[in-house]
């Protein structure tokens, strides 16, 4: 093993993170370096807990470097325990106290009208991620999080998932392409996260191997709340297999990413969107077979709120339920846009007070003017209702 | 404080001053020391007085004083005097921009006539005949005695010694350097604005009594303990251009009207039709040419008068034809001069008022035309004079002397009847040219001695009649130049005596004792003074 | 002479000096307490005999100026900030004043800027005594280790024009950079090689300094219009190759924030004076440059299209943003004390409805009412608050002064004066149980709004029961504190010594908190 390790994130424009540089010495106790903007306020504390996470896991000599730009606890234990364990083999974590607002369970069928990806390994975007009030919080260790730092990104989102309020939003964790993405859960199941997506999804195998893993670490460590799946659809296979992966045990909702799967047909992604018009239909067409709920690409061009507004409304004439979003303003735009319109919002109004009023009459049809209405019909209206109860415009 | 009791003391008593001290001055005319109870510098030459010590600001306000929201307007100018604290012995001033169509500086002092006010100055920036009614005022003591000017019925009256303090005369720039240097505070200015806004910032631009420019009541503004403003056109804040800034202003005050508007401004200014005076008119312009004080880029100033706009045309001629071009025309701009900006021979207009229409026009339109309070361009205590940069100068007068001394108040009869206005002032340019008839209404122009010094001999270079030119002796320069000239270059001896060989040698006016009037030079000192007309 | 003596807890509950470099000052007394009223303060009596008949006032080298205008030990010398941190002049004087050997200068800028760190050195030299006006950046960081010989005066921009018009600060000479003057001082900053819009800043001094110096890398003939300086207040006119670079003028303050967090803090000030009924028709308000404050109008331009909303004036330092807003018609008239960028330095050289307005208008607490206080809501940034409303905006939790006070104090008096700020800067909370420095008294500020949540102030019960509906975050400053303090932890007190190195001086001229020395 390498004799000097190092973990962690600092630079000039690097906010709200730290690096750790470990070196394990023979003798001389725990020297500690601390080089921080906030050393005057929390040098003490930032010091103590160095020392005390050292010390747990059994390092008595060392010589550690932290150079902090304004981290936070949770981000600084996480990168010491990076650099430990690139220095010493052991399955032992350093778990700060797990906030009580972070062990709340969510409810399978709960609004996801937007999705807010953060990239796992850089705490600053994390801390005020909730106060946007996205439906859910995806920290990402795939694709947004280079190869060589995956490792101490997974043990940051751990972290993250204990110690940063979201504010309501639902905890969810991207993983890394299985067979990889199969250990990241070893770490993250145990911090009462409410979804997994797991990426380019293609069978239902791998989705038997997430529930099986997923079980496993639960029955291990006694726990007893639902981990729901999101499979992200990114491929033509994954597009055919859509129905039966939607189907599969714990998931809430299919996924569909644009970019890989207009790459594996070997075309273009256009602003018209015609190359995936099969796919987005066919995913919605799946999710709704299987009951589950369906989730458009990311709109990338975080700029633009005129055409993300158009993408929006796009998506939900497909019957689309949301889209994930990789910049906070775009979740305004996302929610205002996935609302009922006015006109949706009244007709729903009038359909659920015809049932209600046939019910109470005894009636077995419902009628609204001269036309009858369908049990499924009724459903899309309380719906609708719903949706307006969680707050469309906010 | 114990100096202003002692002089309201004084006001009290209501006898006219009879000067019991009185010293020989730097022009030869026997000054009092003292007048209305303040002591006073006589003339000591030019250039001799140098006042130092601090420049006077007013009172500090605090904005906490004033309402919040902006809104400064009270129902009536009485209410507002009576909130700026109207009482005997304070020195109010009024600004002429609305000419002869000044309705407001008679309501002033008819209120406090009303209110039973006394011992009052009143400080205009000039008076006009429509202020014929302030005799009133004067008579019953609400009006000790008036500062500025004191023109036409004004003038008449104060000659017969019928004022009860002594009227003090000054120059427009004299009028701020008194304000400057403490000489006169201002305890309250009630300016008539032609648009305000409620925060009291004015301009003389737009409303039914546009007069142009406010430049005259910058120094009121500035310096007065309390401001007024009173107008009839109150706009939504922010009033444009804020020629006075509101935070110069406690009150505001709107009024059904401020002026009469075909008396503020004369629709058009004429040239002269009169043969002599166009004749005395291209005389002046081909000296001018000939001795090299027109030439291109120079700076010129010429007033309104109906001969000065004359020698302005054939100027504008001249310049024309050379294709030069006057790098600064200095108002009172009129038409004329505007004319000259809009086809490029002139390239700059500095206003401090407007004398008709067009010019107020172009003052709005024009980016070369621009405000230039009287502050900056008359003002002593400033730090360098716009008139002694003019080339040209081209002035009135009532009288010259042989020494070449000027007077623009006094009639050969010796009543006063004319304001200085920044005649003194205008002096200082680096050629001062007095276009004169060589007689008027019988009465030969130049004297062997003027009935008052208002300007010095050694100030005014050129006086141009119909008869000839005199060239003042000092000028060794313009009269070496002119020596082969083909123009009627005479002394002025020759010209007097040519004056008197037309209507004969004029009887001097009889005065009593008692001095009503004093004249300022532009330094603060006293130059002259005018005496009682014997009736 | 002790920098700073006989100190006294004052009506704020801080303790101040009340002899600062040898003069006596006033404790603050509270809000609106102190009202003074002698006479205004006033130069010595120029005459215009002393000067050029033709109005030539050019003078070879600003040394030639600098010396004919008397400059000597102990003096006080004024230079204006319009260049911000393109300012090449104000270091050129105390270059030469070290050449000429004078000490003891006093330095009076409206505003400092890291571009004067060389000023450092003839500091430490003695040829300046001490600064009063800003302290920011490395000079602030410099006057915070004690290192300074006279103690530092921060003032606001328009406490300095109150203290120059009443006496309480006598300028001896003022240089003022001008991009354009005329033989006689005429001068604008408008025209010229390197413009940089109005120049309000130099008002003050201009008209009460004993002697002032117009330094320019303009010429032109006379007449200079529009003349922001008159000629007949200038003493000396002196041309240089140049007088300060333009593009500094424009800094990182001028754009839109990106921050989501920001752009968060913004739209919540937008939706709170929309809520709160303060934005409508007519409205006049004030938003300088900072990128939440550009934001605020960005999204304030929102609401006004879509209800069919304009303003009165807007109050600048105006940027590229407040310009749009003129051109479009969505407000009648800008209001300019300083130009942040070329598009705002462009309109108000164009635009006859973008109006230079000089301080005195803006700011100043001895005229006759001004506009900060008829402005209906003014959104300012600030270092700290804390729970009783009161805000910092000179000095780090740390205690190093940093940042100038600017119109900080005097937008306190605006109808609705908004704090935007985030809850938390890399760990350290902005709000606090107590300011470090106090800078502006809590009943003056009306509402703080920050990423989670808007606090509007007890004594605003108006606001409070206007916004109670509105669905915004409206919330308990306390509660929010301790929501901080849970995120980033209790930070340990900063150690600071019991030396004074500064005073912040309140609009009104009294002294209302002292800056201490920071201990290493």
């Amino acid at each position: 093993m390498a004799k000097i390790s190092t973990a962690g994130n600092y630079g000039k424009e690097i906010r709200s993170d730290c690096m750790a540089t470990l070196e394990l010495t023979k003798s001389g106790g725990l020297k500690i370096d601390l080089i921080s903007k906030v050393k005057d306020y929390f040098g003490d504390q930032i010091i103590s807990l160095a020392k005390e996470e050292l010390k747990f896991f059994g390092i008595k000599n060392a010589k550690l470097k932290i150079e902090d730009q304004g981290a936070l606890d949770f981000v600084i234990a996480a990168r010491i325990e990076a650099a430990v364990k690139q220095l010493i083999e052991t399955d032992q974590e350093y778990l700060l106290e797990i906030i009580p607002q972070n062990t709340d369970q969510t409810a399978k069928d709960r609004p996801r009208r937007s999705r807010l990806y953060l990239p796992g390994n850089t705490p600053k975007l994390a801390l005020n991620a909730g106060i946007y009030k996205p439906d859910g919080i995806i920290l990402d260790l795939e694709d947004s999080v280079a190869p060589d730092k995956k490792f101490e990104a997974t043990i940051l989102v751990r972290n993250t998932l204990r110690s940063v309020n979201f504010y309501g939003a639902e905890r969810m964790v991207r993983i890394n392409q299985l067979p990889q993405g199969l250990d990241d859960l070893d770490h993250i199941i145990p911090q009462h996260v409410n979804v997994i997506l797991v990426p380019k999804c293609e069978t239902t195998d791998q989705l038997k191997a997430a529930n099986n893993k997923i079980a496993k670490i639960k029955k291990e460590k006694n726990l007893n709340y639902e981990v729901w799946l999101i499979p992200i659809i990114e491929s033509a296979l994954g597009v055919i297999n859509s129905y039966q992966i939607a189907c599969c045990e714990n998931v809430v909702g299919l996924a569909i990413g644009l970019e890989d799967y207009t790459a594996d047909l070997g075309t273009q992604r256009t602003a018209e969107g015609n190359e995936s018009f099969f796919a987005r239909s066919q995913i919605v067409n799946s999710a709704r077979a299987a009951k589950v709920q369906s989730f458009d690409s990311v709109f990338s061009d975080v700029n633009d709120m005129e055409a993300l507004k158009q993408n929006v409304l796009t998506s939900k004439s497909l019957g689309f339920d949301g889209m994930g979003c990789i910049h906070p303003r775009q979740i305004p735009v996302i929610h205002a846009n996935f609302a009922p319109t006015e006109k949706e919002i009244e007709k729903a109004k009038q359909i659920v007070a015809a049932f209600q009023e046939a019910k109470e009459k005894g009636l077995g049809v419902v009628s609204l003017g001269s036309k009858m209405i369908d049990a499924p019909v009724v459903k899309r209206a309380q719906k609708v209702l719903e949706l307006v109860s969680v707050g469309g415009n906010n | 404080m114990q100096e202003q009791k002692c002089y309201e003391d004084e006001l009290r008593n209501e006898s006219n001053y009879m000067p019991i001290n009185q010293i020989k001055n730097g022009v030869g005319r026997m000054i009092p020391t003292e007048i209305n109870g303040k002591p006073v510098i006589p003339f000591m030459g030019l250039g001799k007085h140098r006042p130092t010590g601090k420049i006077i600001g007013p009172s500090i306000p605090t904005c906490l004083d004033f309402p919040e929201d902006g809104d400064k307007t009270l129902p009536s100018l009485k209410e507002a005097l009576l909130k700026a604290g109207l009482k005997d012995g304070m020195t109010i001033s009024t600004h002429h921009h609305l000419r002869d169509g000044d309705l407001i500086a008679n309501e002033v002092f008819k209120i406090a006539s009303e209110r039973g006010i006394k011992y009052l100055i009143w400080y205009p920036s000039a008076s006009f005949p429509c202020h014929e009614p302030l005799i009133e005022y004067l008579e019953n003591g609400t009006i000790h005695h008036i500062e500025g000017s004191m023109n036409g019925p004004l003038g008449r009256f104060t000659s017969r010694g019928k004022m009860k303090g002594v009227g003090i005369l000054r120059s427009h720039g004299g009028r701020v350097q008194a304000l400057k240097d403490g000489e006169v505070i201002i305890d309250i200015a009630v300016l008539a604005a032609p648009t305000c806004d409620m925060f009291g910032n004015s301009t003389g631009q737009h409303g039914p009594s546009a007069c142009g420019v406010l430049g005259y009541a910058k120094a009121d503004a500035l310096f007065a303990e309390k401001v007024i403003i009173v107008t009839d056109n109150l706009v939504d804040f922010p009033c444009m251009p804020m020629e006075i800034e509101g935070n110069y202003v406690d009150y505001v005050v709107v009024v059904d009207k401020i002026g009469l508007p075909e008396k503020i401004i004369s629709g058009t200014t004429q040239i002269t039709k009169n043969p002599d005076r166009l004749q005395l008119a291209e005389l002046t312009a081909r000296f001018l040419l000939e001795s090299g004080i027109l030439k291109d880029k120079c700076f010129m100033q010429a007033g309104a008068g109906g001969t000065s706009l004359a020698i302005g045309d054939y100027v504008h001629q001249i310049f024309r034809e050379k294709g030069w071009k006057i790098q600064v025309g200095f108002g009172g701009s009129t038409k004329y001069m505007v004319d000259m900006l809009k086809d490029g021979t002139m390239e700059h207009i500095l206003d401090a008022q407007a004398f008709d229409l067009e010019a107020v026009r172009s003052i709005e339109e024009n980016a070369n035309h621009h405000h230039y309070p009287v502050f900056n361009a008359y003002n002593f205590h400033s730090k360098g004079n716009l008139n002694s940069m003019m080339d040209i100068s081209i002035l009135g007068a009532t009288e010259v002397d042989v020494n070449f001394n000027g007077n623009v108040v006094t009639h050969s009869d010796g009543y006063l009847l004319h304001g200085i206005g920044g005649w003194q002032n205008c002096l200082h340019a680096k050629n001062v040219i007095l276009p004169l008839p060589l007689v008027r209404h019988g009465i030969p122009v130049i004297r062997d001695e003027v009935t008052t010094v208002v300007g010095p001999g050694e100030l005014i270079d050129v006086i141009v009649t119909q008869f000839g030119i005199a060239i003042n002796p000092r000028r060794t320069d313009l009269l070496e130049k002119m020596k082969n000239s083909n123009l009627p270059i005479k002394t002025i001896e020759e010209l007097k005596e040519e004056a008197e060989r037309i209507c004969g040698v004029q009887e001097k006016p009889k005065f009593t004792d008692k001095i009503v009037a004093a004249v300022k030079w532009v330094d603060g000192t006293v130059i002259d003074v005018v005496r009682q007309v014997e009736e | 002479m002790k920098k700073a003596d006989k100190f006294v807890l004052n009506a704020a509950g801080r303790m101040v000096p009340t002899i600062v470099n040898g003069r006596k000052v006033i404790p603050f007394m509270g809000v609106n307490k102190y009202w003074p009223t002698h006479k205004g303060a006033a130069p010595h009596v120029p005459t215009c005999i002393d000067y050029p008949a033709d109005g030539n006032k050019i003078v070879e080298t600003l040394k030639e100026a600098l010396i004919k205008s008397g400059l000597k030990d102990g003096m006080t010398i004024s230079t204006h900030h319009h260049y911000r941190n393109g300012d090449f002049l104000a270091n050129q004087v105390f270059d030469i004043a070290a050449e000429l050997g004078v000490k003891n200068l006093i330095w009076v800028p409206s505003a400092a800027f890291p571009c004067h760190a060389p000023i450092i050195k003839h500091i430490e030299s003695g040829v300046v005594h001490h600064i009063e006006g800003s302290l920011n950046g490395p000079l602030g960081d410099f006057c915070s280790r004690g290192k300074m010989p006279g103690l530092g005066y921060l003032r606001s921009h328009g406490g300095r024009y109150r203290a120059i018009a009443d006496g309480e600060l006598h300028i001896d000479i003022a240089v003022m950079g001008a991009s354009a003057s005329d033989m006689t001082g005429n001068a604008n900053g408008v025209m010229g090689k390197h413009p940089f819009g109005p120049m309000a800043f130099t008002k003050a001094d201009v008209k009460y300094a004993d002697r002032t110096i117009v330094v320019t890398d303009t010429l032109i003939d006379f007449p200079c219009y529009p003349w922001e300086i008159m000629g007949n207040d200038v003493d000396f006119v002196v041309v240089v190759d140049q007088i300060g670079d333009p593009d500094q003028i424009v800094s990182g303050t001028t754009k839109i924030t990106n921050s989501p967090d920001r752009l968060l803090i913004a739209e919540y000030c937008a939706k709170f004076i929309d809520a709160a009924g303060i934005l409508k028709d007519g409205i006049s308000f004030q938003a300088g440059a900072g990128g939440t404050s550009l934001a605020f109008v960005h999204f304030v331009k929102e609401i006004m299209l879509k209800k069919g909303i304009k303003a009165k004036c807007l109050m600048g330092g105006s940027t590229k943003f407040l310009v749009e807003l003129l051109e479009s018609g969505l407000t009648e008239y800008i209001f300019e004390g300083q130009a942040f960028d070329l598009d705002a330095i462009r309109s108000l050289r164009d635009n006859p409805n973008h109006i230079p307005i000089a301080v005195f208008d803006s700011y100043d607490f001895h005229a006759k009412g001004n506009l900060a206080r008829m402005m209906d809501v003014i959104v300012l940034g600030s270092t700290e608050v804390d729970v009783t409303f009161n805000a910092n905006c000179v000095s780090h939790s740390d205690g190093r002064m940093l940042h100038g006070i600017g119109g900080f104090q005097n937008c306190m008096i605006a109808k609705c004066t908004i704090l935007a700020v985030p809850s938390f800067r890399d760990r350290i909370p902005v709000i606090k149980d107590e300011v470090t420095t106090l800078v502006a008294p809590g009943e003056l500020v009306d509402v703080i709004v920050t990423e989670r949540g808007i606090c509007i102030n007890p004594l605003r019960k108006d606001l409070i029961e206007a916004t109670k509906d509105s669905g915004l975050p409206i919330r308990d400053i306390k509660d929010l504190k301790k929501e901080i303090d849970q995120i980033c932890g209790i930070p340990a007190k900063p150690k600071l010594s019991d030396e004074a190195v500064a005073v912040v001086e309140w609009i009104d001229g009294t002294i209302l908190d002292t800056i201490r020395k920071v201990e290493k």
